[in-house]
């Protein structure tokens, strides 16, 4: 036997890449409805190129050569797209394994008289295989990651919309938990609204607030003595029974802040301060 | 040496902080403030931080005794134009500036002056609302 088992599997690239491919069609868990064929093919094609063009017989086991650089970045390519297409981790899995299955045949193939150097062989590939493999999972939990990174920031961006009620009037509904982040801002869209409208009065409704502990308390009178310092004052309206008493149980002081029941009394309060009348129209019949 | 200008209008004095206070200048103020105050017998002070754009807690602390100084001279003391930055600073801080009357901009700040200072010159029930305020 003259030729090394990189120089073989180079010899029976296209082999392996057939092979692979028959796989991976064959395979039940094929996804045609994220990815054609056709780009599954280019997919495959590019990593086998890569994987085997790079392979040479003293790097099988140091993924960390600079010589696997480019096939650990292709994977990883793969991996973010398909984390992004949304395949599960078991398809993202088996489109790895399928390409070791494909080597393991190619090689067992090409050596059958030789059983000892084929389970040397076998065993160098398959190392080097899983360790793909690996690298692989970690980068499509990453992907996956970025994507549920980036909803929390759109559901942050969107949970705290400020509602110009009225002339001089802004209310802001709070629906969720309020953690020191998300505070962070809504004080900070709450402030900048203050000083484009030029509003006196803003209403924090925390009917859709679950839950009032301590630090959810501190952070709305951060929020309302924020509010205080820029020149308005700050009412907090949308407070349960439930969290009337948690609050008074926990013995956080309230009183120098206005508090409501509801949006409308708050609204009231407003109109108060700012003496405004709201009045029925009586509509004469002659 | 930088000067900050304390302006008279009537029974207020007008305070425009156009640069970033450092120390020295600060603590020049509070002086030049509270001689003032007493000078002319003031019955406001106003002070325009708009330009400001930072804040340290000693400014915070400066602010504050300002307030209670005029306080203590008859003189109310109110903070205009507050960056929504200084004021999350401040509140991070844990200056809550309490004692300080605020207004957003320089008009309503002018206008709370004046009811200020109309309702203490009335009858005791306003008096005490007014106080209510200022404790608050």
């Amino acid at each position: 036997m003259s030729l090394t088992t990189s120089q073989l599997l180079q010899k029976k690239k296209k082999n392996i890449l057939e092979l692979w491919m028959k796989n991976q069609l064959a395979d039940e868990g094929l996804r045609e409805d994220l990815i054609s064929n056709e780009d599954l093919r280019i997919q495959s094609e590019e990593l086998v190129d890569s994987l085997v063009g790079n392979l040479t017989s003293d790097n099988f086991t140091d993924l960390d050569s600079d010589e696997w650089s480019p096939v650990i970045e292709i994977l990883g390519g793969i991996a973010i797209t398909r984390a992004r297409q949304g395949f599960s981790p078991r398809e993202t899995g088996a489109f790895v394994f399928s390409l070791k299955e494909a080597l393991l045949a190619v090689l067992q193939g090409e050596i059958i008289d030789d059983p000892k150097k084929l389970f040397e062989e076998s065993l160098k590939i398959n190392r080097l295989m899983d360790n793909l493999s690996v690298v692989t999972f970690e980068t499509f939990i990453k992907g996956r990651e970025e994507v549920i990174l980036r909803q929390t920031d759109e559901i942050a961006e969107i949970s705290t919309p400020v509602i110009r009620v009225w002339d001089g009037i802004l209310a802001l509904p709070i629906i969720g938990t309020l953690d020191s982040a998300r505070t962070q801002i809504v004080m900070e869209n709450l402030l900048q609204e203050i000083v484009e409208t030029g509003s006196s009065i803003a209403i924090l409704d925390i009917s859709g607030v679950p839950a009032v502990d301590s630090l959810v308390a501190q952070h709305l009178i951060k929020t309302v003595s924020a509010t205080r310092l820029m020149g308005a004052e700050c009412i907090i309206s949308g407070i349960r029974p439930e969290i009337a008493q948690t609050v008074v149980h926990l013995g956080i002081d309230l009183s120098n802040i206005v508090t409501k029941s509801t949006l409308a009394s708050a609204l009231q309060h407003a109109f108060k301060v700012m003496r405004l009348e709201v009045k029925k129209v009586i509509v004469k019949n002659n | 040496m930088d000067k900050i200008p304390i302006l008279r209008m009537g029974a207020f004095l007008l305070v425009t902080i156009q640069v970033d206070l450092y120390d020295r200048l600060a603590l020049n103020l509070e002086a030049d403030l509270v001689q003032m105050v007493n000078k002319t017998s003031a019955k406001g002070v106003l002070i325009d931080i708009s330009a400001v754009s930072i804040v340290d807690s000693f400014m915070g602390r400066i602010i504050g005794n300002i307030a209670s100084m005029s306080k203590i001279l008859d003189a109310e003391t109110v903070v205009v134009g507050m960056q929504p930055a200084v004021a999350i600073t401040l509140i991070e801080l844990g200056l809550p500036l309490k004692g300080v009357h605020t207004a957003l901009d320089m008009e309503k700040g002018m206008n709370l002056l004046k009811s200020m200072i109309d309702t203490s010159g009335d009858d005791e029930d306003d008096d005490q609302s007014a106080y209510d305020l200022i404790t608050e």
